[in-house]
């Protein structure tokens, strides 16, 4: 098992490296140079522009800006954001809950619907629940999300008046930042509806967010429930005379989860993709509208330290994915 | 002696053996039109396939055409609709269903263009990669792991920032993020081909490198290739419309259906029709492709047939 730790710890470098030399690129592969893209509209003199360039080594050789770069980066400086003038660290720790206790929601509504879903196809397959629910993954898998959460705004937010529309809590609640989490924070508060308004601000980014997900692993639950259904020990443990319920909660269930668990950690690239949607447009303060509003406004450093922190997030969930694969299933190591 | 004399042939006197085999894609064919949603999805995306061909002469009204006298008129069929507008009018007067007309070839432009692009450059570097193994191999993978790490629309949106908005550019940047999967099941594929007997024979009888990878090996990968191509099809089109609809794709006025949603969104308390319609024809779209990308996989993948 150490080994099989090592072996994916090993791997994880060169990707590691790929990252960084990625969000370094990007930042030299802009058209122009940085600090006329720093100087924007107003322009700046070319004695300015030169000293500016010292200042933040852009005259260096190229693979010395790397090494600086990479330098920083362990130290934990991933720039500055242009517009705040606050490191980008900080501004992304500062919005990373936010994005956080969503994409939490949402990969826990997702794979709890997402199961049950599947293992209820499976078990009656070919039924109407079973065409149903799949003709609804399909659907889902097929959605347009921005497009999806448009649609729920405009039948519960603006018609029914159910969820607000924006925002993560009500503008008259107030009470301490404590964890960052708005459900748990507000709990903490024990200020009257301050928990409710933040669930009802949480719903239907929740829903959005989920969607695709919850498709994916309905589909793989059912996929790889029919799967086990068919192996030989499942025919032994039915011919045995085990109850049916106890063959396919306790035998099939165990093995075919094995799958889902992989598709599941899958899930996490696809949520901070979905997250940038979602938080656009339900103005959620989180990580994914922090970069989008940066593109937009050209504040680069932002968007170059936002692209690494999520790629680097997102490796670090699918190493731990990996490594539980293993854990769970035995096969995996020994290969 | 003549042929038809040789025991060995047989003649047409004997039983037959069962019904006469029938080639390979015929029987492809056939099982894939058992699949009701397949048939269904493949009918559908035929007709988006000539809307989008005969769109001059099925769309009532030019795309771009604003009629100042008609601004935000709802869809024909409510109180306030007008006949002449079938699906209502947007907050510049122009006709809705003629630009979702318009707009299907741009959708349908985009999936082909990406997943060409995507599928060429991937399989050869998938084929590259399989073939010759090694640090090639290492090399390539890594850059591929490179590239899955980033979720796909945030690389997308990057590589827009660098490279400038536009359609042209964003299909290049989706190409970018979808082909890692072409190369990853190519190269699954030929170094589980590599090593079979009839590779070892064309090698044997003087066949080079390309002629190996590109005649022996890759025929044998294309079933799962396919299906990737199909899902990959319908992610490009989401990709793009979400580009689009973050301003970061096509711009406006172009009829492209995620720019049409970005330019409908302050209108979502006043005009339902002008959110609704680009939605449902995305929604529509996709679900085609992928009902036919699951039929494919059905078809292709032997572990699943006639299970």
């Amino acid at each position: 098992m150490l080994r099989f730790i090592l072996n994916r710890l090993i791997l994880i470098i060169p990707t590691f490296i790929g990252i960084t030399l990625v969000a370094f690129l990007f930042i030299r592969l802009l058209p122009g140079d940085p600090v006329i893209l720093m100087a924007g509209e107003r322009g700046v003199s070319p004695e300015r522009h030169a000293e500016l360039m010292a200042q933040f080594g852009f005259d260096q050789p190229l693979w010395k800006q790397y090494v600086d770069y990479v330098r920083g980066l362990l130290h934990g400086d991933f720039g500055y954001s242009f517009s705040t003038k606050k490191p980008v660290l900080g501004e992304f720790m500062a919005r990373f809950p936010a994005t956080l206790e969503l994409a939490l929601c949402a990969i826990v509504l997702a794979s709890v619907l997402g199961v049950a879903a599947g293992i209820l196809s499976a078990i009656r397959r070919g039924g109407w629940i079973d065409q149903l629910t799949m003709g609804v993954a399909l659907i889902g898998y097929s959605m347009p999300i921005f497009w999806w959460a448009l649609l729920l705004i405009i039948l519960f937010s603006t018609t029914l008046g159910w969820t607000p529309v924006s925002g993560r809590i009500s503008l008259t609640q107030f009470f301490p930042d404590v964890t960052g989490f708005m459900l748990i924070d507000s709990l903490l508060s024990g200020k009257p509806g301050a928990f409710w308004s933040a669930v009802q601000h949480l719903i239907l980014p929740t829903i959005v967010l989920a969607t695709i997900p919850l498709a994916v692993i309905a589909r793989q639950t059912r996929s790889a429930m029919l799967e086990v259904l068919g192996e030989i020990y499942i025919m032994t443990a039915k011919s045995k005379g085990l109850a049916p319920r106890r063959v396919v909660w306790l035998h099939a269930l165990r093995n075919a989860l094995i799958p889902v668990v992989t598709t599941i950690g899958l899930q996490v690239s696809v949520l901070m993709g979905g997250a940038i949607l979602t938080e656009t447009i339900f103005s959620w303060p989180g990580v994914g509208k922090w970069m989008i509003d940066s593109i937009s406004r050209r504040d680069y450093q932002v968007v170059q330290g936002g692209l690494l922190l999520i790629a680097v997030m997102v490796m670090i969930v699918n190493l731990t994915v990996d490594l539980l694969y293993g854990l769970i299933n035995p096969r995996v190591r020994h290969r | 002696m003549s042929a038809t004399d040789d025991p060995r042939l047989g003649t047409a006197e004997q039983e037959p053996l069962g019904p006469p085999p029938v080639a390979p894609w015929l029987e492809n064919w056939r099982y894939f039109t058992t699949n009701r949603g397949a048939v269904l999805g493949l009918i559908v995306l035929g007709l988006m396939v000539l809307t989008a061909i005969f769109a001059p002469l099925i769309a009532p009204h030019d795309p771009t055409m604003q009629y100042r006298d008609a601004l935000l008129v709802p869809p024909a069929w409510t109180a306030d609709g007008r006949s002449q507008f079938l699906l209502g009018t947007d907050a510049l007067g122009r006709d809705i269903l003629s630009r979702l007309i318009y707009g299907a070839r741009y959708s349908l432009a985009i999936g082909l263009v990406v997943v060409t692009l995507a599928l060429i450059s991937g399989i050869l570097v998938g084929l590259l990669a399989g073939y010759f193994g090694g640090w090639v191999d290492a090399l390539i993978m890594r850059v591929m792991d490179i590239i899955l790490a980033f979720p796909s629309l945030l690389l997308a949106l990057v590589l827009v920032a660098i490279i400038g908005p536009g359609l042209f550019n964003a299909m290049l940047a989706i190409a970018v993020v979808l082909q890692p999967h072409f190369a990853r099941l190519t190269r699954g594929a030929v170094m589980a081909e590599k090593s079979r007997e009839y590779v070892t024979s064309a090698k044997v009888a003087g066949a080079g490198h390309l002629r190996l990878m590109l005649v022996t090996i890759l025929p044998n990968c294309l079933g799962p290739l396919i299906v990737q191509a199909t899902l990959s099809f319908s992610n490009a089109i989401l990709d793009a419309a979400a580009l689009g609809f973050l301003g970061m794709g096509a711009q406006p006025p172009t009829p492209e259906w995620g720019t049409m949603l970005a330019e409908a969104r302050e209108f979502i308390t006043s005009a339902w029709w002008v959110v609704t319609m680009p939605g449902i024809a995305i929604l529509v779209t996709v679900l085609a492709i992928n009902l036919i990308g699951d039929g494919l996989r059905d078809t292709l993948d032997p572990k699943l047939k006639r299970s």
